[in-house]
């Protein structure tokens, strides 16, 4: 992010910047600029008028005259410096290497941090200065509020297309967006899948199973979290299928739910750290980043018979884009998601990639095959956002019935 | 600089003070609030009411209240005894219980929830313990008491301990030698005097537990209902941009919160007719 653009002004104190002297007139250039202290402590500034043999100086401002101490220069140099430091000072007029924010949703803090390396070395050797990429990481939902109310991103790469909808919706990027990239904006994709103690003692294998007296079920709450609502309509999806009433079996289903975090990572740290529950409705990234960071031993990854397409969308921010340097950079980033190379890293990070072509084997080899549903055959975000998670909607109702 | 002196009282400043204190205030206090209620009116007061008159909002409601005062009262009488035994007593490690207390200030209170959350889960120190007599805390009602008691503890300490340290000792002495025991001595020597501080303390925790969002997110288990704050109602609203009902409930809490602080005050008020002024 880019320091707010401090007045000088507010400073006021600030040494290095000389304060506007009284009269309007330009200082002619015999005369300097000095700034003096009087009694030990007040500092005054003004046009040098007379150097003294002792060493003190007389400054003029028009109407009165006063001799006091010089204050070195040093002195002002290191005060100023200090100030810069800290970030206070106005920025330097130097040429800067471009900046980029992405703002991401929650569990993509280690596939972006690989992706942001692989990035700063592919544009470098292009021969463009190092890019200053940075990346904030929060719920999908309260990730796409903070660049509606003004924060400046100029890529965001969320968990729904609704989120990025409704940045839209602000008018900060065009309603078309989703047609912009391939594959509906959607670098990557991923699905729900369950993870399970060791052994998986309560032998979970389906979506059916989740519903069943005593198990207990954690999921983040799908008001707050956008991996919840893919968990929520990935069962809704087998239900579905399986000739089952979807409302009753999700109502089911949430029943069992004791804990609602407010987020993904919220929910791995329930269930893993915790020790809460008996089976954790996850990305599938997330479940194979449990399984890598807390122990293979600990857990087992179960694949139910269908889940969701999960399809998390990147765009570009137009009305961030301060400049044409900028917008390449911005562009160069989200292609090189879709490059075989950033293609590779999604593979490597747990994420579905759509070309393999570079990606390690085992990386590919490690997703298996299931039914999946996309977001289209339940209407599009459109629809299921409001009918669903809206105020009083489908989900409201499971907890308060109408 | 040849500017007439106006200060015709024997203090300076006043204006001065006056200004940047009213800046100050307007910028930190009144803006925001005023920005919540004029939120609220544009949104209407049917708006409000409708947003708020739901089970939902209503449960979430009285949870935050009631754990809230619960908590306050605990760090009211707990906070009064921590103040008398750090003041009052000597012995080894009292600087450092004594800047314990100040602990709930400074840490983040994401910090202290999933701290107490670690602790308290089945699986962690307490919550074994008390898993093994049947008992849940963290993910219940309890677990949201733990945390409220915690962030409010140092706030009825804090505003009682000066007070105490005041009170002079010949006042008890005094009691006792006119034959009072030493259960009337505490109820109707010390404790009047302490009574007004307490309930600035007591006030001022009600305050905090009642807005405390970041550490009781982690230890609740969120449940609507059963162990939804009213606060995350907010978060939620917002989460679906909807601003308006953010704001109502907002402002629910706020004039709840205020009719709570003037009941507050008036015991005040009236403690201090009664006793005098200590």
């Amino acid at each position: 992010m880019t320091a707010l653009p401090l007045p000088q002004t507010i400073l006021g104190l600030a040494p290095y910047r000389p304060i506007a002297p009284r009269r309007s007139r330009a200082p002619k250039e015999t005369e300097m600029i000095a700034t003096i202290t009087v009694a030990g402590s007040i500092t005054a500034q003004g046009f040098l008028a007379q150097a003294h043999d002792d060493g003190r100086v007389t400054i003029a401002d028009g109407l009165r005259r006063l001799t006091g101490w010089p204050v070195s220069r040093l002195r002002s140099l290191a005060a100023s410096a200090a100030l810069a430091v800290l970030g206070l000072g106005a920025s330097p007029a130097q040429v800067q290497a471009e900046s980029l924010l992405n703002v991401s949703y929650d569990p993509t803090r280690e596939l972006y941090r690989e992706v942001n390396e692989a990035f700063a070395a592919f544009w470098t050797a292009q021969g463009n200065p190092a890019p200053e990429i940075e990346v904030s990481h929060g719920g999908s939902g309260s990730q796409a509020r903070a660049v509606i109310d003004g924060l400046e991103a100029q890529v965001v790469t969320l968990a729904l297309a609704s989120d990025i909808d409704k940045i839209a919706e602000a008018g900060k990027l065009p309603a078309d967006w989703q047609t912009k990239l391939p594959h509906n904006s959607s670098p990557y994709t991923s699905t729900i899948v369950f993870l399970v103690r060791e052994g998986n003692p309560k032998g979970l294998k389906d979506w059916g199973d989740l519903v069943a007296e005593g198990v207990e079920v954690i999921t983040p709450n799908p008001k707050t979290s956008g991996g919840a609502r893919w968990n929520y309509l990935a069962a809704w999806a087998w239900a579905e299928k399986n000739g089952k009433d979807p409302k009753e079996f999700v109502g089911a289903l949430y029943k069992n739910v004791p804990v609602l975090d407010q987020g993904a990572r919220g929910s791995t740290t329930t269930f893993a750290q915790r020790g809460i529950g008996d089976v954790l409705l996850a990305w599938e990234n997330e479940a194979y980043l449990a399984l890598k960071e807390i122990g293979e031993d600990q857990f087992d990854i179960v694949v139910p018979s269908v889940s969701v397409l999960a399809e998390p969308p990147v765009a570009l921010v137009e009305s961030n884009i301060k400049s044409d340097e900028q917008r390449k950079l911005a562009e160069a980033y989200l292609n090189f998601l879709y490059s075989p190379e950033g293609q590779a890293i999604a593979f490597k990070n747990f994420y579905r990639g759509w070309d393999s072509s570079k990606a390690a084997p085992e990386d590919v080899a490690r997703f298996p095959e299931l039914e999946l549903v996309d977001i289209a055959s339940f209407g599009g975000w459109a629809k299921v956002q409001p009918e669903h998670f809206g105020d009083g909607g489908i989900f409201d109702q499971i907890y308060v019935p109408k | 600089m040849g500017r007439p002196l106006v200060n015709r009282s024997p203090m300076p400043g006043l204006g001065l003070s006056m200004g940047i204190t009213l800046t100050m205030l307007s910028l930190v206090v009144l803006l925001p609030i005023g920005a919540l209620l004029l939120k609220g009116a544009n949104y209407g007061l049917v708006g409000i009411w409708e947003t708020v008159n739901r089970e939902r909002v209503w449960a979430a409601l009285f949870l935050s209240f009631r754990l809230s005062l619960i908590a306050a009262l605990f760090n009211l009488v707990f906070g009064v005894l921590l103040a008398w035994v750090l003041v009052r007593y000597r012995f080894p490690g009292r600087r450092l219980l004594d800047a314990a207390v100040d602990l709930p200030f400074a840490l983040p209170t994401a910090v202290a929830g999933i701290s107490l959350t670690a602790l308290y889960a089945p699986n962690g120190a307490f919550g074994a313990l008390a898993a093994e007599i049947g008992w849940k805390i963290a993910y219940t009602q309890w677990g949201i008491l733990i945390a409220l008691v915690f962030v409010g503890l140092p706030f009825v300490a804090r505003t009682v301990q000066p007070v105490i340290e005041e009170i002079d000792r010949e006042v008890e002495e005094a009691s006792a030698t006119l034959g009072a025991s030493r259960l009337h001595t505490l109820r109707h020597v010390v404790l009047p005097m302490l009574a007004p501080a307490a309930l600035t303390g007591f006030a001022l925790a009600l305050a905090r537990a009642v807005g405390e969002y970041g550490s009781v997110i982690f230890i609740a288990g969120n449940i609507p209902l059963v162990t939804e704050i009213a606060p995350l109602l907010i978060v939620i609203q917002l989460e679906e941009f909807n601003y308006d009902a953010a704001a109502a409930i907002g402002i629910a809490m706020l004039l709840i919160s205020f009719a709570m602080l003037l009941v507050i005050n008036l015991i005040q008020v009236w403690s201090r007719r009664r006793i005098g002024n200590v």
